[in-house]
């Protein structure tokens, strides 16, 4: 393969790499305020421009570098969603970080380099560059969350995250070194050729690796009993922050966890399908039932989006292709929904709103299209239909009933259930309570307007008319399964 | 007389049960540091050792220790800043006095 190919192949991460450092050199050169306005939408721009390099690559396949880096649609539809996300999280955080912290530029291309983590995950096929890549993403977390750094809950936020994830990566990193010791190989595909030969005395070493490296992945996604910083990380981080942790970690989280379990350790099955059903289950049940106690609105969509892991992982569980299908598609309404929560979240707080659920009392009465707004998102989060997150809940208890996990279907059931007592009580609380203070909330920026309307559109297109996207799904999801 | 590969599996166990009772009984976030460092050389030893017992002719397992001991000081650069952040808003580096935020 010659060099102008893989330059090709690798287009979207370069793109991505040239806009951090170009933003990050301009908020050098930039002296004045005014043209720092800018740094955003240079931010922005080379989003749209990776963007544009994933369209084109659309349908390619190769595996780079001696096998580290594997250039699939599967991949691309994971960098679509980071990118996508990150483009909403940029839009939404203009004004936000205006008045909150003098160093902007830093701040677009540190999301920017999280974003390249996330796009290097898609296509990680090796240990090693999977945990560098995991590190890379985790780190500029870390310090996003605590950007704000004036503010003793972001501090706060920022040193919690960087303690559970610096063990979590360590003990990931632990059953790595197992993995390599047990088949000699850093490569996925390598290690699931070494572990269909080894003898039976090696099984005993894949369980705890295995373990070890789920507390990693469980780590990104939130999943329980790995789920003890996200309520602080979320709550204590600055808003646009929070929107970014609560969608691209959790989708770099899920393909790291379907590329070991689908491409390393396809010999892992049977106890693969026990134990992710189990921490799904524990993880949405737990997710929704604490959920339902909380009062500040950014930790409750904390919970929130513990659960959705929870929803997530059901396609996991199953061996079909149906469940790789549903969890993507499922990945990207919760996307779009929560985002949408956040971003109505970021006008309120701009408007000089608080973040406890109280506070959005007479929401419908202040400002009937922001209550509208998020309505539709927290819906389309508990799965009601005509909107998106309902289709996906859809497909995703289809996949599970179809491989005859009954049980699990049942508590998924039980759990959207339980989660529409918090969702609705927001609702009741914007549309039925008497609001505190009287004015509309003030009009947000065109940038933010712009997010939350792609948002919707996102929300509402999806529910609709859903077919396309999932037969596009559907497609990546064969072409990967089959090899 | 040449170890066996098992003795460095059980110092390197032993190293990460270490660390991380450091990590869950400490309430000094720089003590907290230290045992996650503890950790992630029990990794190193456990790399290097599969490197040399049983691929010595590839490199796999020593580029990775490398990697792994890079990219924690990386890591903990960051740890300890973010550490530096909450002693100048709190005074305070004990970890069980830092709870702003609970349930």
């Amino acid at each position: 393969m010659t060099l102008s190919q893989i330059l090709a192949l690798l287009a979207p991460e370069l793109v991505l790499v040239m806009a951090g450092l170009v933003v990050l050199g301009l908020d050098l050169v930039w002296r004045e305020e005014k043209k720092k306005e800018w740094l955003p939408y240079v931010a922005l721009a080379g989003l749209v421009g990776a963007l544009a390099a994933m369209v084109a690559l659309w349908g390619q396949e190769a595996v780079l570098f001696g096998g580290i880096f594997t250039a699939d649609v599967f991949a691309l539809l994971f960098k679509v969603i980071a990118v996508v996300s990150t483009g909403l999280v940029v839009l939404s955080a203009i004004e936000f970080m205006r008045g909150r912290t003098p160093y902007r530029g830093e701040f677009y291309s540190l999301l920017i380099f999280a974003t390249l983590g996330i796009c290097f995950i898609a296509s990680s096929t090796d240990l090693i560059m999977i945990y560098l890549t995991i590190e890379l993403l985790s780190i500029t977390s870390y310090i996003l969350t605590g950007y704000s750094r004036e503010d003793p809950k972001s501090n706060e936020a920022a040193i919690k995250y960087f303690l559970y994830g610096a063990v979590a990566s360590a003990a990931m990193l632990y059953g790595m070194s197992l993995l390599y010791g047990a088949t000699g190989s850093t490569n996925l595909s390598q290690i699931a050729i070494a572990l269909g030969q080894a003898d039976a005395s090696l099984q005993g070493i894949i369980l705890p690796a295995v373990i070890f490296l789920l507390a990693g992945f469980g780590f990104k996604i939130g999943a329980v009993p790995f789920h003890q910083w996200a309520p602080d990380a979320y709550e204590g981080a600055p808003t646009p922050v929070t929107a970014f942790l609560s969608v691209g970690p959790k989708a770099a989280g899920f393909i790291v966890l379907v590329r070991v379990f689908f491409v390393a350790l396809p010999s892992f099955q049977p106890e693969r399908i026990i134990l992710i059903s189990v921490i799904s289950a524990i993880t949405m049940t737990l997710g929704n039932l604490v959920a339902i106690w909380q009062k500040n609105i950014k930790r409750m969509l904390a919970y929130s989006s513990i659960a959705q892991a929870g929803y997530i992982l059901l396609g996991m569980a199953v061996t079909s292709n149906l469940g790789m299908t549903s969890m993507v598609f499922y990945l990207m309404t919760y996307l779009f929904a929560n985002l949408g929560a956040f971003i109505i979240i970021i006008i309120f707080s701009n408007g000089g709103g608080g973040d406890s659920v109280e506070d959005y009392a007479g929401l419908s009465q202040r400002s009937p299209g922001l209550a509208l707004a998020m309505l539709l998102f927290l819906l389309s989060l508990a799965g009601i239909p005509p909107l998106a997150g309902f289709i996906g809940k859809f497909y995703l208890f289809t996949a599970i009933m179809e491989d005859g996990l009954l049980w699990l279907m049942v508590v998924a059931v039980l759990n959207s259930v339980i989660s529409l007592y918090y969702y609705l009580e927001v609702v009741r609380q914007m549309y039925i309570l008497p609001p505190k203070v009287e004015e509309p909330v003030p009009a947000a920026s065109r940038a933010l307007s712009g997010a939350l309307i792609m948002a919707m559109i996102g929300v509402l297109l999806l529910g609709l008319y859903p077919t396309p996207l999932i037969e596009l799904i559907e497609a990546a999801a064969r072409a990967f399964l089959s090899g | 007389m040449a170890l066996s590969l098992y003795w460095y599996l059980i110092v390197a166990a032993a190293l990460f049960c270490i660390g991380l009772y450091g990590v869950l009984s400490r309430r000094n976030a720089i003590g907290i540091l230290m045992g996650i460092e503890l950790m992630l050389n029990a990794v190193n030893i456990n790399l290097v050792a599969f490197w040399r017992y049983l691929t010595p002719s590839v490199l796999t397992g020593q580029v990775f220790a490398i990697f792994a001991f890079t990219v924690a000081a990386a890591e903990a650069a960051v740890g300890l800043a973010l550490v530096i952040a909450i002693y100048r808003s709190r005074d305070t580096v004990i970890v069980e006095d830092v709870d702003l935020m609970k349930w």
